[in-house]
């Protein structure tokens, strides 16, 4: 039985199509077998992310209203044979979305693949709250910045009670993702340090993710963080977050925390 | 240029994180919406409204919220006639 993940935020643009990607390709690259499934019923973007805009048939609303099997709208991709995409539809609304819909779709992916990795869309509304129910692991992306910290804060709030986890009386299990983190604006007191957002929002940490232009430079080209370039930060860092998902227990490093005592002088533009 | 303005700006992620430390104790304290301070301000209002005619321009409510305490002032104005007005 595959484990279930929603990649979640509250906020928007603070990278959880981005973090679903990545993550979901590095743990197929390590033979796991994972389906990425989009949420965001009308704005889908982790098909553009992840190269496969142009291989979209059909969607996670056709499965569930019964007009496509669900062997027929998962995508496999090209690269890395275990990996496998389930797009959102990007014409019909959101109230196709059943509950009922959803959990059927979720049993089966989870009977066939290790991961399940719901990308969840931005807001509290209904993809959100059905991309979070039935998860068993939760990763709560957020941005050194406060807004986004705040909405974090909300949704773990709703973690803890609008999950089928939480109304059975047991507990999702929250990680926190770090993305877009500079740490010489952090350590210039410009920017939350890492232990201020772990303080706030009080759940233990599963990685961070250095503000780089890696991240654009693959969305670019259509190839999650960790298959774009595997040496780059992002992806070492992705690749670190990985492992510790799966339950390794690493020293966190900060990244991108190289520059010497004429860097943090002079400073430098953001990488 | 830089080494200047490190000097003359100060740090802000200090700022933002008492902001945040602040405001979210108000947030998870607020489970749902039973605020206190909102909804004392809700009876307040309905208290004086059973005695008089509250005209909103002459009422004042201001909310201050503190890490530890919060304030909320309410400051009306009570016209001389106010009782006789009253159904």
């Amino acid at each position: 039985m595959g484990k279930v993940i929603v990649v979640t935020s509250g906020k928007g643009g603070v990278g959880k199509t981005t973090s679903s990607a990545a993550l979901g390709a590095a743990l197929a690259q390590n033979g796991e077998k994972v389906v990425v499934v989009d949420f965001d019923v009308g704005l889908r973007n982790l098909d553009l992310v992840m190269g496969a805009e142009r291989r979209v048939v059909y969607d996670l609303v056709n499965v569930i209203q019964g007009e496509a099997k669900l062997t027929q709208a998962l995508i496999r991709d090209k690269r890395v044979e275990t990996l496998y995409l389930l797009p959102a539809s990007q014409t019909r609304d959101k109230d196709n979305l059943t509950p009922e819909g959803v959990e059927k779709v979720i049993a089966a992916l989870k009977n066939a693949f290790d991961w399940v990795i719901c990308d969840s869309p931005a807001g509290i509304e209904r993809g959100a709250t059905l991309a979070m129910r039935h998860a068993d692991i939760a990763i709560v992306v957020t941005n050194p910045e406060v807004s986004s910290v705040r909405d974090s804060d909300r949704i773990i709030g709703l973690l803890d009670s609008k999950t089928l986890k939480a109304e059975n009386g047991e507990r999702v299990e929250k990680h926190l993702l770090l993305t877009r983190y500079d740490a010489v604006r952090a350590e210039r007191g410009d920017m939350l340090k890492v232990d201020d957002v772990l303080e706030i929002l009080s759940i233990p940490l599963l990685g961070i993710i250095p503000e780089s232009m890696d991240v654009l430079r693959a969305s670019n080209v259509g190839a999650p963080v960790t298959l774009a370039d595997t040496r780059s930060a992002p992806a070492l860092a992705y690749f670190e977050a990985t492992r510790r998902l799966k339950g390794e227990n690493l020293p966190i490093t900060i990244p991108g925390d190289k520059r010497g005592f004429f860097g943090k002088i002079f400073g430098r533009k953001a990488a | 240029m830089n080494l200047f303005r490190f000097f003359s700006k100060g740090q802000s992620a200090p700022a933002a994180r008492e902001r945040l430390q602040v405001l979210l104790a108000h947030e998870r304290a607020a489970t749902g919406d039973i605020d206190l301070v909102n909804k004392l301000r809700d009876e307040i209002l309905k208290a004086i409204s059973k005695h008089m005619q509250v005209d909103d321009e002459k009422v004042s409510i201001k909310m201050e919220r503190g890490a530890q305490v919060s304030t909320l002032a309410v400051d009306i104005e009570i016209p001389f006639d106010a009782g006789k007005k009253a159904a």
